[in-house]
């Protein structure tokens, strides 16, 4: 039952908050839950890092920040930590994951993300964090060219959403 | 004044407020508009106003929650290398496919990235080999093994 509600108040949340004086009664009586309810359920997710940021999301592009480079690094094995808790703490970094390297098409291991207002910029920004970190190791520069969908990940407001499965993390 | 300097133009520093201090933590009251506007000593309807003129001006898709993907489903960044001749036929219809979302073209030999989504590892396997069908070829899955960032947005007002 409660595997049931979570679902469809994440279902509504992905839609996004009404605009109104009462958004939280406005979607809860469209969940068919309370108010109140609603409230906890969200600061609960985010105090358990479920729902990792609730706000506003912005479209960067339209923002005029159109050049964006995903920045990728073949990085050792047993550096990985160290060089991705560094890069995650650049100002313009706005995403760095580890992913797997698959031999021999695909070398490098940590990803990162680059916005900015031109390519100049970006590539500005690059440089600036390789030289002030002494990076001299093997990376790639992928500007994006075209952007043929820029979607949040819809989990539960798919028509798949029954489906869902959760995984308990640490 | 570029043309994208001038979007940003358009916005009054009010607006520019509005976007940035609450990508994270929005307030969790029965008015949330009424306890922003009060922060920054304007009426309620006035915040009101401007999150819809945002919203609808496409500034901001939505006020929303970002899910830990680790905690949910499936999900992967796939890469597969495109003929440019095909590209635009094959972007598209990779972009159909249930699961995807952020579909870029990047300069690079894999010329097509995209994020897949899944309920469940079976189906994300199932969406990987709809998009090698697409593509006539291998498509190279990445998903995540870690996350080092923290989410915080994307800052606008700051000075760099």
């Amino acid at each position: 039952m409660f595997q049931q509600l979570k679902k469809s108040i994440l279902a509504r949340l992905e839609k996004g908050l009404p605009i109104c004086e009462r958004p939280y009664l406005k979607m809860a009586e469209e969940i068919g839950c309370d108010e109140q309810y609603l409230m906890n359920f969200i600061q609960q997710q985010q105090n358990d890092q479920f729902i990792r940021r609730f706000g506003v999301i912005v479209q960067h592009r339209k923002l005029g920040y159109t050049a964006n480079a995903m920045v990728v690094w073949d990085i050792k094995d047993e550096q990985i930590d160290a060089v991705g808790h560094l890069l995650a703490h650049q100002d313009v970094v706005t995403l760095c994951y580890q992913r797997p390297r698959v031999l021999p098409y695909w070398p490098y291991n940590l990803f990162t993300m680059i916005h900015g207002k031109n390519r100049d910029d970006v590539e500005r920004k690059i440089l600036s964090i390789r030289q002030k970190h002494h990076l001299q190791g093997p990376f790639d520069v992928l500007f994006s060219t075209r952007c043929f969908s820029q979607n949040g990940a819809k989990y539960f407001s798919s028509k798949l959403s029954m489906e869902v499965e959760f995984k308990h993390v640490k | 004044m570029s043309e994208l300097d001038q979007t940003i133009h358009d916005l009054s520093n009010f607006d520019l407020q509005l976007l940035d201090q609450y990508q994270r933590n929005f307030p969790l009251c029965e008015r949330p508009f009424k306890f922003i506007a009060e922060s920054f000593d304007v009426t309620e309807n006035r915040v009101i106003e401007r999150y819809k003129f945002l919203e609808k001006q496409g500034y901001i898709s939505r006020i929303g929650v970002v899910l830990d993907p680790a905690q949910i489903g499936a999900s992967t960044l796939a890469a597969v290398h495109v003929e440019s001749s095909m590209l635009d036929s094959v972007a598209y219809q990779i972009s159909l496919l249930d699961g995807v979302n952020h579909n870029y073209q990047r300069e690079h030999f894999y010329n097509l990235w995209f994020v897949i989504t899944a309920p469940n590892q079976h189906t994300l396997q199932e969406v990987i080999k709809n998009a090698e069908k697409i593509t006539h070829t291998r498509v190279l899955s990445l998903p995540m093994i870690k996350r080092f960032h923290i989410d915080l947005g994307f800052k606008l007002c700051s000075s760099n």
